[in-house]
């Protein structure tokens, strides 16, 4: 629905402001943003499903570890956000004459990119969930749309006021959207965009990790998983 | 009789609460036990430290001669337990349940022991409804497939025949007995059902404030405490002082 809706927003606007819809940038954009947050949604609602059904007691006494869980969380958000992304993005070549396969490669690392900031900040809420319970459930919808505005989807950088431009350079969806800007209006591949996005996600997946298991251990010694979901 | 859970000074503090204070004892392969106690005698505490769910304070817990608290992952899939605390997913059905559990405790041959334990638990009309049809009952009987489906050698159920019919219960029992006999397996169960654990059980922990202030058979007890059931020995303990 957001690249049949997009689709016609950058139809209208192709006529009267055709930079805003150079190289199919503004459904791009849209269809690649949708990836960050259906990875972070498939992740944690896989884990909010085991919550809901008070099944988290059963999963930990059985022989899964941790690790092997978020393996599992992530596997398959990964396979449902392929699911809900490539018909949306197949559709889009006949409907509005888009097609994000054209970026080649690159797009293979902005997605990549954008999946494992969902992954991310899963990571971090999930870990939330343990600890504080469903009471912690509205971050789970909260907090993509909270990095949104410093994320640079739809403007460039340098829009920003200042004090968000210090904080967006710490967001690695920055570099993936100034990154596809700069390969879909200048036809250039800035790999320091790539690897900027790569390496700030390095990061924020490793915090992700730890408050996970932080959270894990804190609701072992709080006898916080047999109650978890009540 | 070989001793298969040695625990020694297990304590669970919460913050200025003693949860657990200072409890040992064992269990011995092939038995049945029963932990019994009040609300808030610990006995739900010191249940999820034997499953690994809470970390101790301090003590140790001695499972198949491993640190369970250190390495509880080499033993878990020895291990399995049913409680009416927690639940299955809703919107997988009672084989889909199975199957997953089948798969993390790492059976073989999985359609034949899911045809096997459902056949034992009378799942076989139920196996393709979703959890959520489920009555209470029924969900209980699942739990209890669940708690089979690896043929545990230490087996933890907490309520067991909680929301059961008579006939069930009874059933269940006669089931348990039968199992321990035929995979020398050691239960320890959690109940406030003191008929079941006297028909039931070898042994009895009885807890208040987080110790152990009883253990011996059934018949032991009801000698110990001059009286005919277990439920007037509980009442006896419960209303005394001491255990604090």
């Amino acid at each position: 629905m957001q690249m049949v809706i997009w689709g016609f927003v950058s139809q209208h606007f192709s006529s009267s402001s055709p930079e805003l819809t150079a190289g199919g940038i503004l459904i791009s954009v849209v269809l690649v943003w949708d990836c960050l947050f259906r990875s972070h949604i498939s992740y944690t609602l896989s884990f909010l499903e085991e919550l809901w059904s008070r099944n988290l007691g059963n999963l930990f006494v059985s022989p899964l570890r941790p690790s092997e869980l978020i393996a599992a969380l992530a596997s398959i958000s990964m396979m449902r956000t392929l699911i809900g992304m490539l018909p949306a993005a197949f559709l889009a070549i006949p409907f509005f004459d888009v097609s994000v396969f054209e970026m080649g490669l690159p797009l293979l690392g902005f997605f990549l990119n954008l999946v494992l900031t969902g992954w991310a900040i899963s990571q971090f809420v999930t870990g939330i969930l343990i600890r504080y319970g469903l009471g912690a459930e509205s971050l789970t919808w909260v907090l993509p749309f909270l990095i949104a505005p410093f994320s640079c989807i739809y403007y460039p950088l340098s829009t920003l006021p200042e004090w968000m431009q210090l904080v967006a350079v710490f967001v690695p969806t920055t570099y993936v959207f100034e990154g596809m800007r700069a390969l879909l209006i200048d036809g250039v591949f800035n790999v320091e965009y790539m690897l900027q996005g790569f390496s700030l996600n390095l990061v924020y997946l490793f915090i992700g990790l730890w408050a996970f298991f932080a959270s894990f251990q804190a609701a072992r010694r709080h006898g916080l998983l047999l109650q978890s979901g009540e | 009789m070989k001793t298969i859970l040695q625990i020694e000074k297990l304590t669970k503090k919460f913050s200025n609460v003693l949860a657990v204070d200072s409890l040992s004892f064992a269990l011995e392969e092939g038995s049945i036990t029963a932990l019994l106690g009040g609300n808030g005698a610990g006995k739900t505490t010191t249940l999820s430290m034997l499953l690994g769910l809470l970390e101790p304070t301090s003590g140790q817990i001695k499972l198949f001669d491993r640190d369970f608290i250190q390495d509880r992952h080499s033993v878990l899939s020895r291990m399995n337990f049913s409680s009416p605390y927690v639940d299955l997913p809703q919107r997988l059905t009672v084989r889909q349940n199975l199957t997953v559990y089948a798969k993390l405790y790492g059976v073989r041959k999985v359609r034949e022991r899911i045809n096997l334990v459902s056949e034992e638990f009378r799942l076989e009309d139920l196996l393709d409804r979703r959890v959520r049809k489920l009555s209470s009952g029924q969900k209980t009987r699942v739990s209890l497939a669940k708690s089979m489906i690896n043929r545990p050698d230490f087996l933890l159920l907490d309520e067991p025949t909680a929301s059961l019919d008579p006939d069930t219960t009874s059933w269940i029992r006669e089931f348990l007995k039968k199992y321990r006999i035929e995979q020398g397996a050691t239960i320890l169960l959690a109940s406030h059902d003191m008929r079941e654990v006297e028909l039931l059980c070898d042994e009895v922990l009885l807890m208040k404030n987080g110790k152990l202030v009883e253990q011996g058979s059934p018949e032991e007890l009801l000698r110990r405490h001059d009286r005919k059931s277990l439920e007037e020995v509980f009442l006896d303990v419960s209303r005394q002082g001491g255990g604090n």
